[in-house]
């Protein structure tokens, strides 16, 4: 059964979603044998000597009805987050499933795909914080990076603890989880996706840009690349963020140009501009490291910037549906 | 040809209109084009540099009307952080189509909005129009303050103009030019991230424009992008603009091209001092560029 049918019927209710699709699905059947595996029960046929419930393959790959071959495979792995960041993905709407429909397959997701255990994928997109109190989460940040090509931090918190930098144990329904880090602090990130949430267009560029990077010509690896570039640079600069960002790498270093970008960027509207300079008020600063990420000064790429007018097309041609 | 960016056309212009030019600062073309695009439906409001709770102090806010747009008439050389309200113009005002002017170094952050939209949810594709000015450096309030209030003596609540060219910073009041100071004498008040910016004429806007290259009351413009045409060329077809060929313009193209090559080749070389680790401290300075 394919995810984007099952998806799709999610969103819009086009009935029972699994006989629909087993009546239009042609002749693929030869090759749905780890479906039908699934299916059947295997505790009655086995003996209980030769089980091994290990080597079943219970990771299924999705199959479409007109499968594309040159489809990227996408995961949203869970760590601790709000779930706001799987939101924003699915803020996409028809973008999503322009997505799914031709460019990734969704591989793994607690909530949008039924599949229990971190497969292989070419992109890990992960939100949230890894809990060091909880050996599953520690357990699965490294079977993330294991299994995926490119692993991104999707927002705040997975990017430099956001929130979760103020846990301090002691909340229901589980105090004794007190201590949470970035993913970054404990295996290696690709890319990151700053902000608290990030926003769907974001989210989006990166997936297309990831599937281009993977599939693309070398002209379009060129793009992604140097699209790319500047957010794995910030993955690679480190795992603490904060509104202080803006004074010690930008003001303290002679590079405002007072353009406000970070008050806009600001979520919890903890920055504001005075006499033309952001004003963080401290308290309020939640660590998402949206502001500085969003300065045209933190990073600039004239090749890219250069091309909007260009990119833009291009994003609104590939995701028409 | 590089330092003026790609272009479709360049004109000199100003505005149809004669209630705009009355107070513009030199042709009036981003209130005329923002004026145009509000009537026709091109943009639903347009963030603009407003006047602020203080003389000559900017304050960065969202007309939707032509009133608006002409309260916000004329050049304070002080910073305007426009880019502030990009989404907040989506969200309390609800503005689908957002017009935007902007200084070169607004208009590349808000490419890069539009690119890497990090914080910004549901704004790149609600930008239609966004005018560029020339922009040779900026300065904080409390600088222009200084230059005057002690440099020109001038009241600065007296003011009814300010302007820079001929190699002069010029301060009116009612009764005229009052007072002038020599360039050289301004530039320790400038912004200093204004040295590492390497765009004079707004490379990245639809449209640019700015006085340089132009006689008194016209203005140099660039019209850049496929939105920028559009919206261009009808306003110029219904009158909101007097667009002319920039053939035999005298200074013309050559100083535009002389001021941009000067600014960027001098902030190229400051950046490149930046990354010398001897400049001062023992890491190099950051450099923002990709």
């Amino acid at each position: 059964m394919g995810l984007f049918d099952k998806f799709k019927s999610l969103l819009f209710g086009k009935g029972d979603v699994s006989e629909g699709t087993q009546d239009e699905k042609p002749v693929a059947s030869k090759q749905d044998e780890p479906v039908s595996a699934m299916h059947k029960s295997p505790v009655n046929e086995a003996k209980p000597a030769d089980m091994k419930v290990e080597q079943k393959p219970i990771i299924q790959k999705p199959k479409e009805e007109k499968p594309v071959a040159d489809k990227i495979t996408v995961g949203h792995v869970h760590m601790s987050g709000c779930t706001g960041c799987l939101v924003s993905l699915a803020d996409n709407y028809e973008g999503l499933l322009t997505i799914l429909d031709k460019y990734a397959d969704l591989v793994y997701c607690l909530t949008l795909a039924d599949v229990r255990h971190i497969p292989k994928m070419d992109v890990a997109l992960v939100e949230g914080s890894v809990c060091l109190n909880d050996e599953c989460s520690m357990e699965e940040i490294l079977e993330t990076r294991e299994n995926a090509t490119i692993v991104v931090a999707l927002g705040g918190c997975a990017c430099y603890g956001n929130t979760t930098r103020f846990c301090r144990g002691g909340q229901q329904n589980q105090p004794q989880h007190e201590a949470f880090l970035p993913i970054g602090d404990l295996i290696k990130v690709d890319v990151y996706i700053p902000a608290c949430a990030p926003t769907p267009q974001q989210i989006r560029n990166v997936c297309l840009m990831a599937y281009l990077l993977l599939k693309g010509n070398d002209e379009q690896k060129a793009l992604a690349t140097a699209y790319l570039t500047p957010l794995m640079n910030l993955a690679a600069a480190g795992t603490e963020a904060c509104g202080c960002d803006l004074m010690t790498e930008v003001i303290n270093q002679g590079l405002c140009c007072g353009c406000g970008s970070c008050a806009a960027a600001c979520t919890v509207r903890a920055v504001t501009m005075q006499y033309g300079k952001p004003q963080i008020e401290r308290d309020l600063c939640i660590k998402c490291g949206a502001c500085y990420a969003q300065c045209p000064r933190s990073f600039f790429s004239f090749d890219v910037c250069g091309q909007y007018e260009s990119i833009t097309n291009l994003i609104g041609e590939v995701m028409k549906p | 040809m590089e330092y003026l960016g790609q272009y479709k056309a360049v004109y000199k212009a100003k505005a149809g209109c004669e209630d705009i030019l009355a107070k513009s600062q030199d042709g009036g073309i981003v209130t005329a084009m923002f004026a145009y695009a509000l009537e026709t439906g091109i943009i639903d409001g347009a963030i603009v540099a407003g006047p602020g709770d203080e003389a000559y102090k900017p304050e960065p806010m969202i007309a939707t009307t032509v009133d608006e747009l002409l309260a916000a008439r004329g050049t304070k050389y002080s910073i305007s952080p426009n880019m502030a309200l990009i989404k907040e113009a989506t969200r309390s005002y609800g503005l689908d189509k957002i017009g935007i002017v902007g200084t070169p170094c607004q208009i590349q952050a808000l490419r890069k909005a539009q690119l890497y939209p990090i914080g910004l949810r549901d704004v790149p594709d609600k930008i239609a129009l966004a005018l560029g000015i020339f922009c040779m450096e900026n300065f904080p309030y409390q600088g222009l303050f200084q230059m005057v209030e002690d440099h020109c003596a001038t009241k600065i609540d007296n003011v009814t103009k300010m302007d820079i060219g001929k190699g002069k910073f010029s301060v009116y009041t009612e009764r005229g030019v009052n007072s002038q100071i020599p360039l050289k004498v301004t530039h320790k008040y400038e912004q200093p991230g204004c040295h590492v910016c390497l765009d004079y004429v707004a490379n990245m806007a639809d449209i640019s424009t700015g006085s340089v290259g132009t006689p008194d009351g016209w203005s140099t413009v660039f019209v850049r992008s496929a939105a920028g045409e559009a919206a261009f060329n009808k306003a110029v077809e219904a009158g909101w603009i007097i667009a002319e060929s920039m053939d035999g313009v005298k200074p013309g193209l050559e100083l535009v091209t002389k001021l941009a090559t000067e600014k960027i080749t001098k902030n190229q070389s400051y950046i490149e001092h930046r990354n010398h680790a001897e400049h001062a401290a023992l890491k190099p300075l950051r450099n923002p560029y990709i």
